[in-house]
């Protein structure tokens, strides 16, 4: 409990809870859409502009439609030190035929590239739906999108 | 042989789980910190310890726990920093991810040495494993009295709990962790005034690395002058470094800090892959002044690296073998700084990318005679001229770079394509 503060903001303890909000909202409807972001204003008494300064500050909410499979390939110094970040793009890019933007045409598979996960020792690295998997190369990341398309 | 002190649990059956915490004397930190000694007895075990912030500015912490006001009647904070994002470090995770409890206990004991009753672990978005796993810990914690209402019955109550970040390297700057904790985007605040006195919710608040905080219970069991017997002159105590890049076993590895950078790398991570030579190695995570090859027998410690023109940062060490071209490790990283600033100061915003853009036109075939003046000139305007020490991190690639491998520089600009290996 903050019983009393000095913040300039009026609300400080409700936007306090935005990110979590956030993160709520995102996990529900799997972005956050204009109605998503004016429905969490809404609960936590802030504005959109508030909630959608926050949102579009930070790369893990979405402000566009996710495909069923996010899948995050680290670019990092590490990652690509060791076969990983390009290599591991250009298959995933190649075998999901994504072409432009960075969601595949059946819209089942988001690419994003990311940067290092502090993971560096599993080099290189990549998430597929918030699970790390480490020790990639492109014979395994084709096994597990063979495994993904069977059941996407 | 070093015996681990702070991942001395790691590799028991169930680390991250209370009951092996316990097992192990667990929370006997906690009993012996909150009965035996006053807040300022602690304090002063903290400064006698030598022990400094493990977040990569080093700052000695019981110095930290001092500034916070003493005056009873305000209400205090203590926020945890696990945003690491540093490229090159994975040593909190390993924490967080297997004996959360060490972190928790470190904690209870800032939070009672400081006389905070609230503190909240900030924890990096990607985290996900972590996150479930320390929101288990705390809610263990409570269950069995270690945090809540009156622990231990000594009258001391504190609360904790863990937010999640959500993708912003700049998030691990302390400031800028406060401003995300209050839900804002992680824009850093000009200090002074520092977090001591006006921090999360313009409490005054003390912001703790988890590995900080992890050393914390040690030094309560055995002693500030055990821990400071350990290490040199200005880097007291244990330390674990991140090991990644080319090498054979990549990892963490806990040893005292001053152990030679050569032994680091080529004992505890097994040496270079395929037998190839040493060319290069990061010492702290990306943002610190790269070494050559001939300073692999410099001591991991903070003065030692000074003195080599680099940092002991966050002690993410990162290899690299003869094949590397050091314009594209630049260049890579420095795409990754004008990524993760945040926009607020335009040296940073503005400076990134304009560096970022003539490293890659450099690495690309395509540099023009001056290029090399032109990044340096970049980062001597960026450097130190930003609210955070982004702007110094930013630039440190690529200037270290330039200064020890100008002749790689030189070559993409004449000839187009990397330097061969010479042999």
């Amino acid at each position: 409990m903050l019983p009393q503060t000095k913040s300039r903001i009026p609300n400080p303890i409700s936007r306090a809870r935005l990110l979590a909000a956030l993160y709520a909202a995102q996990e529900q409807y799997g972005w956050l859409s204009p109605e998503a972001i004016r429905g969490v204003a809404d609960r936590l008494n802030l504005t959109p502009g508030q909630v959608h300064s926050t949102a579009s500050f930070y790369t893990m909410f979405k402000l566009q439609p996710q495909g069923q499979y996010r899948i995050q390939v680290c670019e990092g110094l590490s990652c690509y030190l060791v076969g990983g970040a390009e290599p591991i793009i250009d298959y995933i890019k190649r075998r999901l035929n994504i072409i432009n933007g960075d969601t595949s045409p059946d819209g089942k598979f988001t690419l994003e590239i990311v940067q290092c996960l502090a993971a560096c020792d599993l080099a290189p690295a990549v998430i597929v739906n918030d699970e790390l998997y480490g020790n990639i190369s492109t014979d395994k990341i084709g096994d597990f999108l063979s495994e993904l398309l069977a059941k996407a | 042989m070093f015996e681990p002190i702070l991942t001395q649990n790691i590799n028991r059956l169930d680390s991250e789980k209370i009951s092996a915490y316990l097992a192990n004397g667990g929370y006997e930190a906690t009993r012996q910190a909150l009965t035996k000694y006053t807040p300022d007895e602690l304090i002063e075990m903290v400064k006698r310890s030598g022990l400094r912030g493990r977040g990569g500015a080093g700052f000695p912490a019981g110095s930290k726990w001092g500034f916070m006001p003493k005056d009873a009647s305000i209400q205090k904070i203590v926020a945890i920093n696990a945003d690491e994002g540093e490229p090159g470090t994975f040593k909190d995770r390993q924490i967080i991810e297997r004996d959360p409890h060490q972190l928790i206990e470190g904690a209870i004991i800032a939070g009672y040495a400081v006389g905070a009753n609230r503190a909240f672990v900030y924890i990096r978005g990607e985290f996900t494993l972590g996150y479930k796993r320390l929101i288990k810990a705390i809610a263990d914690a409570y269950n069995l009295g270690y945090l809540g209402k009156n622990i231990l019955g000594t009258g001391f109550d504190l609360d904790m709990s863990v937010q999640r970040g959500a993708g912003a390297y700049i998030c691990g700057e302390e400031t800028a962790m406060l401003e995300s904790l209050e839900g804002k985007p992680g824009n850093p605040r000009l200090k002074p005034p520092f977090p001591a006195q006006i921090g999360l919710f313009g409490l005054p608040t003390l912001v703790q690395n988890i590995e900080t905080l992890a050393c914390i219970p040690h030094i309560v069991l055995r002693g500030a002058e055990w821990f400071a017997s350990i290490g040199t002159d200005e880097s007291k105590g244990p330390k674990i470094f991140s090991v990644s890049g080319h090498v054979n076993r990549p990892g963490n590895y806990e040893l005292p800090l001053g152990t030679m950078l050569r032994e680091i790398i080529f004992e505890h991570a097994g040496g270079l892959r395929h037998g190839r030579r040493l060319k290069a190695i990061i010492p702290g995570g990306t943002s610190t002044p790269v070494l050559t090859a001939d300073q692999v027998d410099t001591p991991m410690a903070f003065e030692t690296l000074e003195k080599a023109g680099s940092q002991l940062g966050t002690g993410g060490i990162i290899v690299m073998d003869e094949t590397t071209c050091m314009v594209e490790t630049a260049r890579r990283v420095a795409k990754f700084y004008a990524h993760e600033s945040c926009g607020r100061c335009t040296p940073c915003r503005i400076g990134s990318w304009r560096l970022f853009e003539t490293l890659e036109r450099i690495e690309q075939g395509q540099g023009l005679p001056g290029d090399i003046e032109h990044a340096l000139y970049l980062s001597q305007n960026i450097d130190s001229r930003t609210f955070c020490p982004m702007g110094a991190a930013l630039v440190n690639p690529a200037r270290s770079t330039i200064i020890k491998f100008r002749q790689e520089y030189e070559y993409h600009i004449d000839q187009k394509k990397c330097k061969p290996i010479q042999n």
